[in-house]
């Protein structure tokens, strides 16, 4: 409870620094948030974009949250994303099965290499002691050229284009894609303005894969002896090894699932969204929201779908105040980091209890 | 004239009252003791007045005779106050000179600190004090006595006039205590005036002229220690008539044994031999003792028992099974419990509720899960049952480890490790910081469990402990078996203590 | 021959910012706070650096102005860690999310809406000392001084009191949060000069990429380094020399070795580096608490 009203505090905070910062640049806070307001609620095809960026990030917060149980900080989500959006982009191309055997397959092909990627972090911290935030930080970059290299390998290229072939339609799991162009769909919607303005972004079944994940990451913490074994490690690694369990197996048990969550977010980006990858400048950002989404979650799956949802109204509407008011989009970002900022002092609210109450004193 | 007084001293913290309306007088030159058990409130007190701590209002602090108030350490050791505190307060990889100067060096004018000017000054009090130091020695490569001397000298270097020592001996070996004794009379001929914070009675007895006891944050009293028997601090101390003694039924007469130790050698962190060539038996219905100074290979020993570090050579056997470097589990469903050293970092997952923490190597097990998904009635039900049969308070299996007290910490390990039936039970250091009620009662179960047939293998720092509970004493003294006393070199034997003593310091009695 | 030299003076220029910045990670973990937050501290360092080179025309002014940016992020860095005894790793981390995002941020303000600063005239960038940039003799210097101060003065006696001890430190009467706060701020300075001696030298200008993980590689060459000034400066010279042999090997024209893996090369060493040598190594006792 307490931990809820810190986020929500650490929210409250963060807006304030934003309006701040707009501030300083010239620009009016309140005209900058009711334009997000209205970019996020005000028609159902921005709820619906809203559900899309949401995806990857419930997914990404889940990822870093089941680290954390585990006493692990995995800032390698962000790599975890981009080898399991890339693994989707590749088994997703070469192979041709019906979209029963196809969607499955690619999607725990993708899954599964991510996980094998997230647990390098743990095995060399379980076998070599090395933090995981240095190793992962790493990978993040590794995993980032990797996938320049593979988006230029030809064969998997696009011709003459800095981006990857798009995965056969057989992988695509986004909802109705063929039936909202054919005359029925068509014909259909004119008449349901709402279905008609939420379903025009690819509205896809990632959010269900995502649901899914928190439910099985909620069971696996709360109802299983390996979620107990994990939840023993991350809070005391000596109690845990003098009762028996393996510290070091948890560990590299634990990245593989986070790095499989991750990958899971990559993946359902692609089969759902992008249908390819292209060559990166830098990071996209979705496993560093992700740290963002676990922490405001207070590292519990309920309250990372929830979380999820937040950032991703707050990412998708930020975007609108750089086309409206020429305000950089950056700020969502500076927002992010003050959200991240304040939860990692929660005595900060301590202090302003105490200081309330000391006013009432004199 | 007193040196130092305190009138009507309280201290809250939260809803806690650690002091609670304290006075106290402390006469110039003398040694005065602060006795009371672990948790009444003396080390609360003594960091009061040496500024760590600010006291609640209304409580007042006289220095000779003038009022003052004391801020910080650095305020008190200004005003001629030094504190001793149990857990060292050394840099370790500094040398003894730089942690005697640190935070008062002396430096010339770009910051440079002048290790002559220093050295001058340190040789000159080491002399006129006796202190035998090499104050290019780094703390890390010296001995836990070494360091204490450091730490009182850190005081007088710092022209400290009146010295606090919080449980200066528990650290240290019966023939360290007696040369501390004899600083402490050095220091007092020197007119220092010393106040001691501890729960030792023969200690007290030993070195102090008055002793202030103080109960559960209370002031008690304060007494002339020459007039006053063991007995009588013993009582004032804890509120009722203790008896010094544990009652223990003769041996219950058996030669099985039931776990063997044979030449088993252990490296410690650093790779350096921590356990060389060690052997043991322990019988059925016994209890046998492993004396020894802290550090002397007692960690390792445990951590190598009980899986957790790798044996290098030598077996392991409990009824003849070989458990040599199985893992912890595999080691603890042959049947041997451990109640380790450190309750609150390996013994216990704090952060886990008390039910959870019942079942920390049992969750894999029926009844208590079935296909990996946990049972939560039974959680329920075994851990109910533990805390009514043992007493466990409060009674809610729900709460975190970390809200119980000390003593109720410790019993939720003994439950859960008396309820699995071992043949052999490790207690190592099991009454650390319990306080006199709880310190009775997991003795009292420890000889329940030696009655009752089981193995039982005592290690502690603690001398009396091990004298009173012990049918055989064993000594470590730099991880071999330095002595191994049998039940009539145990009986009859007036000088026990002082043979003990002389082995655990790696000396033999003539 | 010249192709040594050229692999030194590569060495050398690409050392640069890893060093200042290894520096800050020293001084702040040896007073005992954690700072993964180097990387946004860089950033920052790197952005406010060009912008003041830019509209004041003078690359000291910027170097200078850039150190200050880096401390700006440091006194919240600070402040969470020290006043409120917050989770550094996880301030560390929202540090750096605040680093990259105000810098592009006002970036975006300051120059019309660009995500980069425009390219600085040779005679605004950082002058150039017989064939190296002045920052690189200023880096060494600083490790000179750093080294100087940890083992010679009371005042690295009483940092290092404070990461090893700080009960102790307090006990002998010493201002614990004082040295912190000094360790950490000096750290920020430090990243935000490594920030400098990138936009103002190595390239001309600041840009989102820019930074790319120096940060950490800092925070990796500072543990590799045994969190000793010295050791530091040579750990920064070992990963400066990786990156100099990426530009060496990437001018080959016949070698057909992709460049997005040769990109990889210093991000691998750096984990084959904390594979080798992470045991072995001694972090302050108290680092973190």
């Amino acid at each position: 409870m307490r931990k809820f009203l810190i986020s929500i505090l650490s929210i409250v905070l963060s807006f304030l620094v934003g309006a701040l910062v707009l501030k300083l640049s010239g620009i009016s806070p309140l005209e900058a948030y009711s334009v997000m307001w209205e970019g996020a609620f005000s028609q159902p095809n921005y709820i619906a974009y809203i559900i899309i960026r949401s995806t990857p990030l419930i997914l990404t917060g889940l990822s870093v949250a089941f680290a954390f149980r585990t006493g692990l900080f995995n800032i390698g989500s962000e790599g975890q994303f981009i080898i399991g959006a890339l693994s989707a982009a590749y088994f997703g191309f070469i192979f041709h099965f019906s979209p029963w055997i196809q969607i499955p397959l690619v999607m725990i092909l993708a899954t599964f290499v991510a996980s094998l990627y997230g647990g390098l972090s743990g095995y060399l911290k379980a076998r070599f002691g090395v933090h995981e935030v240095l190793s992962t930080i790493m990978l993040n970059w590794i995993a980032l050229y990797i996938s320049n290299y593979a988006v230029f390998v030809e064969g998997l290229r696009r011709p003459d284009m800095e981006t990857t072939e798009f995965i056969q339609p057989s992988t695509s799991i986004t909802i109705l894609p063929d039936w909202k162009v054919s005359d029925a769909g068509v014909e259909w919607l004119s008449h349901h303005p709402f279905w008609n303005s939420f379903l025009r972004p690819p509205v896809n079944a990632g959010i269900f894969i995502a649901l899914l994940a928190v439910v099985v990451v909620w069971i696996i913490l709360n109802k299983t002896t390996f979620g107990f074994k994990l939840k023993a490690v991350g809070f005391s690694p000596t109690a845990s090894e003098y009762a028996g369990i393996s510290t070091k197996l948890k560990v590299t048990q634990s990245m593989m699932i986070a790095g499989a969550l991750s990958g899971l977010a990559g993946a359902t980006h692609v089969m759902g969204v992008s249908k390819n990858i292209a060559a990166l400048a830098t990071h996209e950002g979705y496993g560093f929201d992700g740290i963002a989404v676990s922490l405001i979650g207070a590292n519990n799956p309920i309250g990372v779908l929830f979380s999820g949802f937040f950032l991703g109204a707050l990412k998708y509407s930020g975007q609108k105040i750089q086309s409206t008011l020429e305000a950089p989009s950056e700020v969502i970002g500076i927002m992010i980091g003050a959200i991240i900022f304040f939860v990692a002092i929660p005595k900060i609210f301590d202090f302003i209890g105490d200081f309330k109450a000391g006013k009432k004193h004199d | 004239m007193l040196a130092l007084e305190l009138k009507n001293i309280s201290k809250t913290f939260g809803t806690f009252k650690a002091n609670n309306h304290i006075n106290l007088a402390i006469t110039d030159g003398e040694v005065h003791a602060i006795l009371g058990e672990n948790g009444a409130g003396k080390s609360t007190l003594m960091k009061t007045i040496y500024g760590e701590h600010h006291p609640d209002p209304g409580g007042e602090i006289f220095l000779r005779g003038k009022k003052i108030e004391i801020d910080s350490p650095s305020h008190a050791i200004r005003m001629g106050i030094g504190m001793v505190h149990q857990h060292f307060r050394l840099v370790r990889p500094f040398t003894i000179l730089q942690n005697v100067i640190l935070g008062i060096e002396p430096r010339n004018f770009l910051g440079m600190i002048d290790y002559k000017k220093a050295r001058a000054k340190a040789e000159a009090i080491a002399l006129e004090c006796r202190f035998d130091l090499n104050f290019d020695q780094k703390i890390e490569s010296v001995s836990v006595g070494t360091q204490q001397r450091v730490e009182i000298f850190k005081t007088l270097y710092r022209n400290a006039e009146i010295i606090i020592l919080d449980e200066p001996t528990a650290v240290l070996t019966p023939q360290e205590i007696k040369d501390f004794y004899v600083i402490i009379k050095n220091l007092k001929a020197q007119g220092k005036t010393i106040i001691i914070i501890t729960h030792k009675l023969h200690e007290i007895k030993e070195i102090a002229d008055r002793c202030t006891i103080i109960r559960k944050g209370e002031y008690i009293e304060t007494v002339d220690v020459a007039t006053t028997s063991e007995e009588e601090l013993a009582s004032k101390m804890v509120g009722r008539k203790v008896d010094l003694k544990v009652s223990k039924s003769s041996t219950v007469n058996s030669d099985e044994v039931v776990f063997k130790i044979r030449n088993i050698n252990v490296l410690n962190v650093k790779n350096l031999p921590a356990v060389t060539d060690f052997s043991f038996d322990l019988k059925k219905g016994e209890i046998t003792g492993l004396a020894g100074i802290d550090g002397n290979g007692q960690s390792e020993l445990v951590e190598a028992l009980t899986g957790l570090r790798k044996i290098q050579s030598g077996h392991v056997l409990i009824n003849d099974q070989d458990i040599t470097n199985l893992s912890p589990k595999a080691i603890y469903h042959k049947k041997l419990g451990a109640i380790p050293e450190d309750r609150q970092r390996v013994g216990l997952v704090m952060d886990f509720k008390v039910k959870e923490n019942f079942v920390l190597q049992t969750i894999d097990k029926k009844p208590f899960s079935n296909y990996g998904f946990i049972i939560n009635r039974e959680l329920n039900r075994f851990s109910n049952e533990l805390i009514a049969r043992f007493d466990i308070r409060p009674t809610d299996n729900e709460i975190q480890a970390s809200a119980l007290s000390g003593g109720n910490q410790q019993k939720i390990i003994l439950a859960r490790e008396i309820v699995h039936n071992p043949d052999v039970l490790i207690a190592f250091q099991p009454t650390r910081g319990l306080d006199v009620g709880a310190i009775e009662y997991v003795h009292r179960e420890l000889l329940k469990l030696r009655d009752a047939g089981k193995a039982i293998l005592l290690i502690s720092y603690e001398l009396d402990e091990i004298i009173n509970l012990s049918d055989r004493i064993g000594v470590i003294h730099k991880g071999h078996l330095w002595a191994d006393l049998g039940d009539s070199a145990i009986k009859n034997n007036p000088k026990l203590k002082e043979d003990i003593g002389l082995y655990m310091a790696g000396g033999k009695p003539v | 021959m010249t192709e040594i030299l050229f692999l030194f003076s590569t060495t050398l220029m690409y050392a640069t910012p890893l060093i200042f910045t290894g520096l800050g990670g020293v001084l702040s973990e040896k007073s005992g706070v954690i700072n993964i937050g180097l990387e946004g501290m860089m950033t920052f360092g790197a952005f406010i650096a060009s912008w003041v080179a830019i509209s004041h025309g003078n690359p000291w002014l910027g170097f200078l102005a850039g150190g200050f940016g880096g401390l700006f992020l440091a006194i919240f860095h600070a402040i969470a860690s020290i006043k409120f005894k917050g989770n550094q790793v996880v301030s560390g981390i929202a540090i750096n999310s605040l680093g990259t995002g105000l810098a592009i941020f006002f970036c975006r303000i300051l120059f019309d809406g660009a995500s980069m600063t425009p390219p600085l005239d040779l005679e605004k960038k950082i002058p150039v000392f017989m064939s190296q940039y002045a920052t690189v003799y200023i880096a060494f210097f600083v490790t000179f001084l750093i080294w100087f101060i940890f083992t010679k003065t009371a005042l690295g006696l009483r940092i290092i009191s404070a990461g090893e001890h700080p009960k102790a430190a307090a006990a002998a009467g010493i201002n614990v949060s004082l040295y912190r706060y000094l360790g950490v701020l000096s750290s920020g300075f430090l990243a935000g000069l490594g920030g400098g001696s990138l936009s103002l030298a190595i390239v001309s200008n600041f840009r989102p990429t820019l930074i790319s993980g120096q940060g950490f590689i800092a925070l990796a060459a500072m543990i590799f380094g045994k969190w000793n000034p010295v050791g530091t400066l040579c750990a920064c010279l070992f990963f400066g020399f990786s990156q100099a042999l990426v530009v060496y090997i990437g001018g080959f024209e016949d070698l057909h070795i992709s460049s997005q893996l040769l990109a990889t090369l210093p991000y691998i060493l750096t984990l084959i580096i904390l594979v080798g040598f992470m045991k072995k190594t001694t972090a302050p006792s108290a680092l973190g608490q």
